[in-house]
This record gives structure tokens, C-alpha cells and sequence, in this order.
């Protein structure tokens, strides 16, 4: 273990910076904090967690796909792929690293979105230990320790320091070109985990029971009628999906200036009428199926998938962002309470 | 330019044949002149115009047809719209081969076949009358009901007359939904017609058309006995990649794009009623 004192840090972002691109979370001029390039001036954001979340840096909200010469002769294709350098992503919270396995399980299976991966492989990702979990934090309920959380290199903070623990060739690559960092006192690092479990027993959500719901469960679940409440004030605005770290639905779509047309990809919402209509009809009408199908693949059918992992890591920012206050711990609850 | 599953390949429409009033086939081959890429009867690809958008079509044509890849297409869409606007020569982007396509080589080796198809439905089983036609002796006896508004919306009419109705071991049923004056054949809906028939509960079922015909003809298949493991349709709902990742063309757990388009109705059974 390494650490290094925090008024040090600058120190820390600068030598990292020196190697590659590193993107720590800033608070912006409108109050919301978020992952943005590192510069001298630029302040690491000591809250818990970014507004949006972590998934941008693999998947941004919008990317050029490819190019389209249009011309009497025919089509030609342009490369409009943006070149991808090394980069170290600082600060990252246990629930958003656990969502880069969760879309990793999506992007990476055959065939591979070369896009995605390749910002995967050129990122180092420095996870943070949340020192103070707050009340809509229910990642331990899906089995994610947020006061050690998985990452190329895990860190922890108290008054003092910050202790450096690498994990992976990647983490342990990058350590080893920061010959800044000091020996870590073990110890020190230790007590923070056990003060942040402390905090974990005493967070409301952690409880939340997820027994009757999961793999399999479609049949005893789709046709409950708590859906047609639940999803009753939904605005279908998509908030809750853009601030997801786990949503990975995408639209195509093309932008075409003079003789070129430009393909890209955009995050799209199952919670937006369109998503799913064709010129044949619309299989989700009404926007309770359409919200049935945005908690169905987090709780069920993205578990039907991948042994079991639900699609959802319990970092809380739906139940902060949602206009009309509903959200995946009302869901999971009430279908609970139906379940005799 | 490095490659992705979503970075297509220039095509040329060679060749265009209308069928009907609102059905025209494109025949797509690569700019090399050759057939852009092999395919399994049932599956599909995405085509696309650039500025207008792109979409999934089922492959009309059969792998047996070594020169070119055809997509039968009704008009009714933006993308559909501008494809029955071209002229042969001009160029769209093709990608694919997607989804799992029909158990042509497996589940259907052997089996005396019954395909029901309504209007456009004809189109994905197309591809595999054909195949099923170049490999005569793999398979039973083959049944085709084909139905359509009228005679000039029958898709495919003049290969129907010409080949599958002259072919051995081959019966073709035509109908149609309501009397015209130069049509001497059946009169009346696909599902009546198949029940009318009462073909033998021992043969597998192939059946894609309009939702109501599926119904019916399903129904009136269970009547008459049909084990509904024995009867495979091929669905669609709308794509974006076709890869399985971009979310929406789900039944439950499953994704029409990667896990069908092809499903027997014992596997539909299984997932929640979405489609």
C-alpha cells in the first residue's frame, strides 16, 4: 500500500496528469459535480457522488459511429471514430464500478462494440471508498462493499491522507510511475473501511429485500397489477435513465450536412414513447409498460442474462433525480408487499 | 478504417422487381459485385440509406442463391419510402447477417412441411421454400397456403405459377380475401383456408403474416390437433443495432435480434405477451 498527505494532492493529479488524460469529480458553476479533465486549477469534489454517472467515460452520451460521403457516384465511407488515448479515471464510488462490470457483460459480449471497448481497455480506473454513504445508498444490497470498492486502484481517505492500495497490472503500472506516493500505513486505511461499515449499518435502505425478485421471476412478476400504480405520475421523461450508471439503451440516428451525413449514437430511454414504435404498431403502449420494462431488466431479465447480477448497483440517483419521487426501492418494495 | 458490428458495407442495388402495388425486391450485391455476405434462411440485415435512417429487413432470397442477397419490401416508412424511390444502380449500406434464422439443416431435416404465409409475411419464407426446394430430397412432403388482399398483392405471383406450382411434391394453395373477376381460385381468409385443408398433425408448421392471421391460424392449428412445438413463426419489433445491445426489440429476457427472429410457439409461451 502506498499513500500520500491530501495537501499533496495537487501534487498526486499532476503527475498522473503528466502521463495521461485523468478525469477527477469537479463541482461545475451549476452546482452539480462531475468527472471532467484534470488542470491545475481544477478542485476534487469531496461529495459522494457525480450528478450524472461514471458510465460517460466508456459511454458517452453521444458518439460518431461513421461517416457518409453521398454523392451522385454512390457512398463513400468516412472514419469518424475519435482517436482514444490512455487515461486514468480518479474517484470512482463502488456503485459505478460495479456498473462498468454491468455494461461490460453488454459491450463486450460477441459481437464486441469496439467503441466501448476501447475506451475500456485505455482507461485505469482509481475507485475512492465512500467515507460517508448517504441515505439513498443501498449498494451493499446488491454485495458491493463501498468501503473497498473493486477498482484498478482502490483508495481510501481520512483527515490526513490518501491511502493507495493497486490492484490489477493496470493499477500497479501506474503506481509504480508515481514516485511521489510513500509508503501507506495499512492500518490508517483500515480504520476508515471499518468506520465506513459502521455507517453502512445504520443506512435506512439496508434492508431492502430482493428475494422476490431476479432471475426467473418474469412469470411471477410482469403481470402484477402494482405496475399499473406504480407507474400512474410517470412523466416518461427519462431522467432516471440518464443518471443510471447501468442503462446502456442506445439510439442511431443521423445529422446529414450538404453532401455528408454524420451516423451517431445517442443514450435513448425504454421510458419514451418511440423507443419501441414501429410503422406495424407499438408492442408498449402506455407508459406502465413501458416502466415495467425499464424495472423488469434491471430486476429480472438482465439477471435471466448474466447469472443472476441485477442490472441496478443502488448508487440512489433516481431516488434524487425523479421528478414525481418514484423509484426502483418503491418498486422492488411494492411488488414485495403484493407477494404473498 | 477499423471495423465495428456497426460500421456497414457499401451495397448495390443491382436489380428491382415490383411485385405488387406497395411490394417492390431489391437485389443487393457488394461493390466487388459478389454477394455481400452468407446467410441461414430467416435471418435478416440491416440496410440502410444514408440521411434517410436504416432498418432490419428479412434476407428474401436463399442461401442457394450464390450471387446476390434480394429483400422483398413493402412501402411504409420513411426508409422503406425512399428504397422504392431508387433506381438500380444506386448504392445503399448493408450490414449483417442477423438473428438465428429457421432449423433448416436440424429440426426441419426430414419433416413434411407446412408453410402459411399472409401478404409480406411471404417474405422471410421465401427464403426457406427455396432452400428447402434446392435440397428436395433432405425433406417430406411441402405444403404452401399463401394468401393476400387480392390476386395483385400476392408478393412473388409470377415464380409462384412459373416454379412451386409446377414442381413435384410441392402444393401450393392460393387464396385470397375477397372475389375478383380474374381470379378462379380460393376466395376466403388463411386461417379458414388451413382449417378447410386439415393438413396432417404430423407436419412442422412455418407461419409469419399479419399479427390477426397468426392468431387465427393458430388457433384453428390447435383445433386440429398441433402440438405447438411443431409450429415456428419469425417476429420483428423495431432494431437499432441488432446486436443485442441497444434495448429495445426484447420479449422478456429474450431479444427478437440475436435470440429469434425465429421462435417456436412452446418458446413464445414462455415469455410475457409484449409483441
Amino acid at each position: 500500500m502506498k499513500q500520500i498527505a491530501l495537501n499533496r494532492l495537487d501534487e498526486l493529479f499532476a503527475a498522473i496528469s503528466a502521463r495521461q488524460t485523468l478525469l477527477i469529480p469537479q463541482q461545475l458553476e451549476n452546482g452539480d459535480a462531475e468527472f471532467r479533465p484534470w488542470s491545475a486549477e481544477a478542485k476534487l469534489y469531496t461529495g459522494l457522488k457525480t450528478s450524472r454517472s461514471a458510465k460517460d467515460a466508456f459511454f458517452p452520451q453521444v458518439e460518431n459511429l461513421v461517416g457518409f460521403k453521398v454523392s451522385e457516384q454512390g457512398i463513400e465511407l468516412m472514419d469518424t471514430r475519435d482517436e482514444v488515448q490512455p487515461f486514468t479515471l480518479f474517484g470512482v464510488r463502488g456503485c459505478d464500478a460495479r456498473s462498468f462490470d454491468i455494461l461490460d457483460r453488454v459491450f463486450l459480449a460477441e459481437p464486441v462494440d469496439t467503441f466501448y471497448a476501447d475506451r475500456r481497455a485505455a482507461a485505469t480506473v482509481v475507485t475512492l471508498a465512500c467515507n460517508r454513504p448517504e441515505t439513498t445508498c443501498f449498494c451493499q444490497s446488491f454485495g458491493i462493499d463501498p468501503s473497498r470498492p473493486a477498482g484498478d486502484v482502490t483508495c481510501w481517505m481520512d483527515a490526513e491522507n490518501l491511502y493507495w492500495q493497486p490492484n490489477t497490472d493496470k493499477g500497479r503500472a501506474l503506481t509504480e510511475a508515481l514516485s511521489l506516493l510513500e509508503e501507506g500505513e495499512e492500518a490508517r486505511a483500515k480504520r476508515v473501511e471499518e468506520d465506513i461499515q459502521a455507517v453502512l449499518k445504520r443506512l435506512p435502505l439496508k434492508d431492502l429485500s430482493l428475494d422476490h425478485v431476479g432471475a426467473g421471476k418474469t412469470k411471477a412478476l410482469f403481470d402484477r397489477p402494482e405496475w399499473a400504480e406504480l407507474s400512474e405520475a410517470c412523466l416518461g421523461c427519462g431522467a432516471c435513465t440518464f443518471v443510471c450508471p447501468t442503462c446502456q439503451c442506445y439510439d442511431i440516428e443521423e445529422f446529414k450536412s450538404g453532401g455528408s451525413v454524420r451516423r451517431f449514437r445517442c443514450w435513448d430511454s425504454c421510458m419514451y414513447s418511440d423507443f419501441t414504435l414501429m410503422s406495424a404498431g407499438q408492442p408498449r403502449p402506455t407508459q406502465t409498460e413501458r416502466f415495467r420494462q425499464r424495472f423488469m431488466h434491471k430486476l429480472v431479465y438482465y439477471p435471466d442474462n448474466q447469472d443472476g447480477l441485477f442490472s441496478c448497483v443502488g448508487c440512489g440517483r433516481c431516488l434524487v433525480k425523479c421528478p414525481i419521487h418514484m423509484n426502483i426501492v418503491k418498486v422492488i418494495n411494492a411488488l414485495k408487499e403484493g407477494t404473498a | 478504417m477499423r471495423r465495428d458490428p456497426l460500421i456497414p458495407m457499401i451495397g448495390v442495388v443491382s436489380h428491382i422487381r415490383v411485385d405488387t402495388p406497395d411490394v417492390k425486391t431489391f437485389r443487393v450485391i457488394g461493390l466487388d459485385g459478389k454477394k455481400p455476405f452468407e446467410h441461414i434462411p430467416g435471418q435478416c440485415a440491416m440496410l440502410s440509406v444514408p440521411g434517410v435512417g436504416e432498418a432490419l429487413f428479412s434476407i428474401t432470397s436463399s442461401p442457394t442463391e450464390e450471387a446476390y442477397l434480394e429483400f422483398s419490401i413493402k412501402k411504409c416508412g420513411c426508409v422503406t419510402d425512399w428504397l422504392h424511390a431508387m433506381t438500380p444502380g444506386q448504392q445503399v449500406t448493408i450490414r449483417g447477417p442477423y438473428g438465428n434464422g429457421f432449423p433448416v439443416d436440424t429440426e426441419f431435416a426430414g419433416k413434411d412441411l407446412l408453410f402459411v404465409a399472409g401478404g409480406i409475411g411471404l417474405a422471410p419464407l421465401h427464403s426457406v421454400i427455396n432452400y428447402c426446394r434446392h435440397y428436395r430430397d433432405r425433406y417430406g412432403r411441402i405444403d404452401i397456403v399463401y394468401g393476400a388482399r387480392s390476386k395483385e398483392d400476392l408478393v412473388d405471383y409470377e415464380e409462384i405459377l412459373n416454379e412451386w406450382l409446377s414442381e413435384d411434391g410441392i402444393n401450393v394453395h392460393l387464396t385470397i380475401d375477397r372475389e375478383q373477376p380474374d381470379w378462379d381460385g380460393h376466395v376466403g381468409f388463411v386461417p379458414n383456408y388451413v382449417k378447410e385443408l386439415s393438413p396432417d398433425t404430423g407436419m412442422t408448421v412455418v407461419m409469419c403474416g399479419p399479427p390477426v392471421m397468426i392468431k387465427f391460424t393458430l388457433g384453428g392449428l390447435m383445433e386440429l390437433g398441433f402440438p405447438r412445438d411443431g409450429i415456428y413463426t419469425t417476429l420483428e419489433l423495431r432494431m437499432k443495432c441488432a446486436l443485442g445491445k441497444c434495448g429495445r426489440c426484447n420479449i422478456g429476457s429474450k431479444y427478437v435480434c440475436k435470440d429469434g427472429p425465429v421462435f417456436r410457439f412452446d418458446q413464445l409461451d414462455e415469455l410475457p405477451d409484449e409483441y
